[in-house]
């Protein structure tokens, strides 16, 4: 530790010095924090307190900076230096702004803002400069699985941004189901009528641009590598290339209708599937379609919505396919348009016509004169070349039986996403993850992944592939892969455009990141990454398993192989590793740990208790600071750490925390589960999984089971933080102190 | 039934019979049966059909059932619907559309009240062109029978002296009353109007 040299340097601004005694923290950091540079400023984060630091940097005489001053996420403009490892400790949003301004508060006011001096020095201490791996290299080249709509838009999109795209396509053609459409539903004013459904046009473009490859009857037998050099076997003569990220746009396989006997299809051709009746559609170009069994002209047609759909029945699609609605109505137009005195009627129990265009598109089907009937269609009989539909009016309330010359059912949507690989993790998830299997997901594997966690995308549920739907929309748990269109989420031809462009750019910030050796989404630009000490491993395998995001793969030994452009920085295999050889240059279990015992300990009859909050950066720590802006009190005996994710939570910190006389520990972050908001996915979900077990190290200490308590924080929970927060401070005074203080 | 005009159930065949002959008739299909107007109308709870139903039905071919319902006679056009509908449908008129439209085609209901005093004001009215107020009321108080005239004139006895004294109201009105200065024009063009209806519903009266 030679080389280091410790500076604090304490802002007195934003009323910091009206409230706490900084010469007293100025000390601290020389004594307890054994800095060597300590100085205050009246303004810190001006252009001149930055430039006092920056010259004591320039000078040599820091190598490791603390800035006691606002929350680490409060002007990091300003305090960005280059070269030096950087800790913050917040006086401001978690101590000032959270404690009342009376004589009363003061001392632990004060005593609140010391520990987090030491907590910070000790943190730096520990800290080193992150580099870049190493690893990284160039590719300007996105591999498009799937040549439908969403992967010939994304490659069109791939090649205007200046790159390279490759498409890799199953079948002898370009343009997927969408090709299959006589037209689409329109995606511009006035939304009154079909528009051509421009795949024509696209092939024309993706065929003209010198900037895509076009493989057809081609697939991906091999996958491996990481963003930045995925090496992508193209059979069955593509051979070997290189690409820098991919983009899975593999769509869907609509759901076979003949498993739904009671709608008569597969008894009679004049029962038919939308695909079915696109392609009646395609026959009669614009003409009366004609009914399939006997050729004559359609004079009443009925189409059932849902059908097989959000339906709960064995064999049925739980969800909605979000679409057919919109191609219900399209299609209807398609006879109205033709012959307005055909009647179209749609039977619905939930008419659902999504985005801006929707309702106008709806509004137009009406003026045409397609009829709606909210209804619940029970069977479609087909008798001696008649076919009744059997519904009940769900407004009338009675059971109606309408023939009908032509019917056509509103199937759904079935993800084409490969293997469903997800590797059971807890007892409880195995259970719930047979109960959600659906045996129709077509199980050929599209990417072929050589990774240690199994060769396609984790899906979520239904077999859609995972992705952060509300946030991070098209990353998956596969670091430079990205999921877009229907193999993501059920969707139609708008939404599949908008997620081919935001795929592309997502792929393409990916490799531009790999080549710098930057982590991408959510913590884009950390050079950090795990740094693994061989010798200390027992390979035991748990970092490989859990990593949410497959990035460790095993060597031929069994021991981890870390592969750093995978990685997306959250530490769960720092905090999975049991014998805490994982960690990072600025990130580790040291780094933490030393802040948690740098806190004094009052003695236990002081009646001070000690409470360690480690809240996850991405949500609960801002909401935190939420709290401390929008001035809401909490006890002041709390001391909190920001963690990369609840994941990297390791229990040696539990265990240390109590064992050196914290009274209480909070554990903060996000909600796990089907509708996680964890930005790392799995995080929340495995920190759960992990304090479930904390139980036996409280118990072989006696202690109460009160004492850690985990809690799912939303960021907007700034009211809720101080009361978790109070609640324990209360709880610790009804089951009394932690005797192991010292 | 003395109109034999077949309506298939769930075809469009009375929903076109509606656009083409009921005033505002052609917003029928536009409704998306939220039912905001059934829970606005402070009368909804007491019709047997509220205004979606009455829509529901047209498009399920309930011929008879619409033409022939108290349902619609008994709106009293407080616009509570219009006001609220998301569709922007005339629903107001659209239901003394589809009363008028039943009267005409002899379906509405027998005994209707509504439809009978709407009956007397159109009597009195297009008479001279100006309504009579004074036999209006009278008819209207002796509209079911004479010994109930009789106990509403008796009951309404003051409010008539009232309106004698403070001459809203004139006797000699009783003697046949005032009227348009043109009245044999007037019932020319009721005449011609008479005739272009009817020309356009006979297709629809089988
Ligand atoms: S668990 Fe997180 S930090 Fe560890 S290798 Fe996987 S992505 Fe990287
Ligand atoms: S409020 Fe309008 S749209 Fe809604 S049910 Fe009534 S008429 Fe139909
Ligand atoms: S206008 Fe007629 S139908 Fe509409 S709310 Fe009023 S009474 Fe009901």
């Amino acid at each position: 530790m030679a080389d280091k040299k410790l500076g604090a340097y304490i802002c007195k601004g934003c009323g910091i010095a009206e409230r706490l005694d900084t010469d007293e923290l100025a000390k601290i950091a020389k004594s307890d924090g054994k800095v060597t540079v300590a100085k205050q400023h009246d303004f810190l984060c001006n252009s001149e307190g930055v430039k006092m630091i920056q010259a004591d940097i320039d000078a040599g005489e820091v190598t490791h900076v603390l800035i006691a001053a606002c929350s680490r996420r409060a002007k990091t403009d300003a305090f960005r230096f280059e070269k030096v490892a950087i800790a913050r400790a917040n006086l401001r949003e978690g101590v000032i702004w959270i404690r009342p301004d009376t004589e009363d508060a003061k001392e632990t006011t004060q005593e609140m803002a010391e520990d987090y001096i030491r907590m910070g020095c000790a943190e730096v201490k520990f800290m080193t400069l992150p580099n870049a791996s190493g690893e990284q290299g160039r590719v300007d080249h996105v591999l498009i699985v799937g040549g439908g709509f969403t992967g010939l838009t994304a490659a069109l999109e791939v090649a205007k941004a200046g790159y390279l795209a490759t498409i890799v396509e199953k079948t002898s053609a370009l343009g997927g189901t969408a090709a299959q459409l006589y037209k689409r539903t329109p995606n511009h004013s006035p939304f009154a009528a079909p528009q051509d459904n421009g795949i024509a046009d696209l092939i024309q473009q993706i065929e003209s641009n010198d900037k895509i490859t076009v493989h057809l009857n081609a697939t991906v037998t091999k996958t491996e590598g990481a963003p930045g050099r995925f090496n992508a076997e193209i059979s069955p003569d593509g051979g070997t290339k290189t690409f820098g990220s991919i983009i899975q746009a593999s769509g869907f396989t609509p759901y076979d209708a003949t498993q739904l006997p009671e709608f008569a299809y597969g008894k009679t051709p004049d029962v038919v599937d939308q695909l079915g009746l696109e392609a009646l559609a395609k026959q009669a170009n614009g003409g009366t379609i004609k009914r399939p069994s006997d050729g004559k002209e359609v004079k009443n047609v009925v189409f059932i919505q849902c059908a097989g759909q959000r339906s709960e029945k064995e064999g049925h699609l739980s969800y909605c396919s979000g679409h057919c609605c919109m191609t219900s109505v399209k299609q209807a137009m398609y006879f109205k348009d033709a012959n307005p005195n055909i009647d179209a009627m749609v039977i619905y129990t939930e008419l659902r016509m999504p985005g801006a265009g929707g309702e106008d598109f709806y509004r137009n089907g009406q003026n045409k004169g397609i009829t709606f009937t909210k209804g619940m269609v029970s069977e479609v009989v087909s008798d001696s070349g008649k076919v009744s539909v059997k519904f009940k009016d769900l407004i009338l309330n009675e059971e109606v039986d309408l023939e009908s010359d032509l019917v056509v059912l509103a199937t759904g949507m079935i993800p084409n996403s490969g293997v469903d690989i997800e590797v059971p993790v807890t007892e409880e998830e195995e259970k719930e993850e047979e109960k959600t299997v659906i045996n129709i997901v077509p199980a050929d594997s599209v990417l072929n992944l050589d990774y240690r966690q199994g060769p396609d995308l984790p899906q979520l549920v239904n077999g859609f592939t995972d992705s952060h739907f509300i946030c991070f929309p098209y990353e998956t748990r596969r670091t430079g892969i990205y999921a877009a269109g229907p193999v993501r989420r059920p969707m139609d031809m708008a939404q599949a455009t908008e997620d081919a462009t935001g795929a592309a750019l997502k792929a393409i910030q990916a490799l531009e990141n790999a080549s710098l050796g930057q982590a991408a989404h959510p913590r884009s630009g950390d050079l950090s990454f795990p740094i693994f000490r061989k010798e200390g491993c027992t390979q035991c395998k748990r970092c490989t398993v859990e990593c949410p995001f497959g990035a460790i793969n095993e060597d031929e030994a069994g021991y981890p192989q870390f592969n750093e452009a995978r990685c997306r920085r959250c530490g769960t295999c720092m905090g999975a590793c049991p014998v805490r050889v994982i960690s990072f240059e600025n990130y580790s279990v040291e780094t933490v740990g030393q802040a948690i015992k740098a806190v004094d300990m009052p003695d236990e009859f002081d009646e001070k208790p000690r409470i360690l909050v480690l809240a996850c950066e991405n949500d609960a720590y801002p909401a935190l600071d939420m709290a401390g802006m929008t001035r809401r009190e909490y006890s002041a005996f709390v001391r909190i750490i920001p963690v990369r994710c609840l994941g990297s939570v390791n229990t040696i910190w539990i265990s240390d925390a109590l064992n050196s006389g914290y009274d209480g520990i909070i554990l903060m972050g996000c909600q796990k589960g089907d509708d996680y908001q964890c930005h790392f996915v799995k995080g929340s979900e495995m920190a759960h999984y992990r304090m479930s077990k904390i139980g036996d190290t409280l118990q072989q200490l006696q202690l109460e089971t009160e004492r850690v308590q985990t809690y799912e924080i939303a960021i907007t929970d700034m009211h809720r933080v101080p009361k978790i927060i109070n609640d324990m401070a209360e709880t610790i005074e009804k089951i009394g102190m932690n005797p192991f203080k010292f | 039934m003395s109109n034999p005009v077949t309506v298939e159930k769930y075809r469009n065949n009375f929903l076109r019979e509606v656009e083409a002959n009921v005033e505002e008739g052609d917003w029928v299909k536009r409704c998306m049966q939220c039912g905001v107007c059934s829970g606005s109308c402070p009368l909804g709870p007491h019709w047997e059909h509220p205004p979606q139903e009455l829509f529901m039905m047209i498009r399920a071919g309930k011929r008879d059932e619409v033409l022939g319902s108290s349902s619609m006679w008994m709106c009293t056009s407080c616009y509570n619907c219009i006001a609220r509908c998301p569709r922007e449908l005339p629903i107001t008129h659209i239901m003394h559309g589809l009363a008028h439209y039943a009267k005409r085609l002899g379906l509405s209901p027998k005994n209707q009240q509504t439809k009978k005093f709407a009956q007397k004001f159109w009597d009195n009215l297009s008479k001279k062109g100006r309504v009579n107020e004074l036999k209006l009321g009278l008819s209207l108080y002796f509209m079911n029978g004479f010994m109930e005239g009789v106990k509403m004139s008796l009951k309404m006895q003051k409010v008539g002296l009232g309106m004698l004294k403070t001459k809203r109201m004139s006797p000699f009105e009783m003697l046949g009353g005032h009227g348009c200065k043109d009245s044999k024009g007037l019932q020319a063009i009721l005449n011609k109007a008479r005739e272009i209806e009817e020309a356009k519903i006979s297709k629809f009266q089988g």
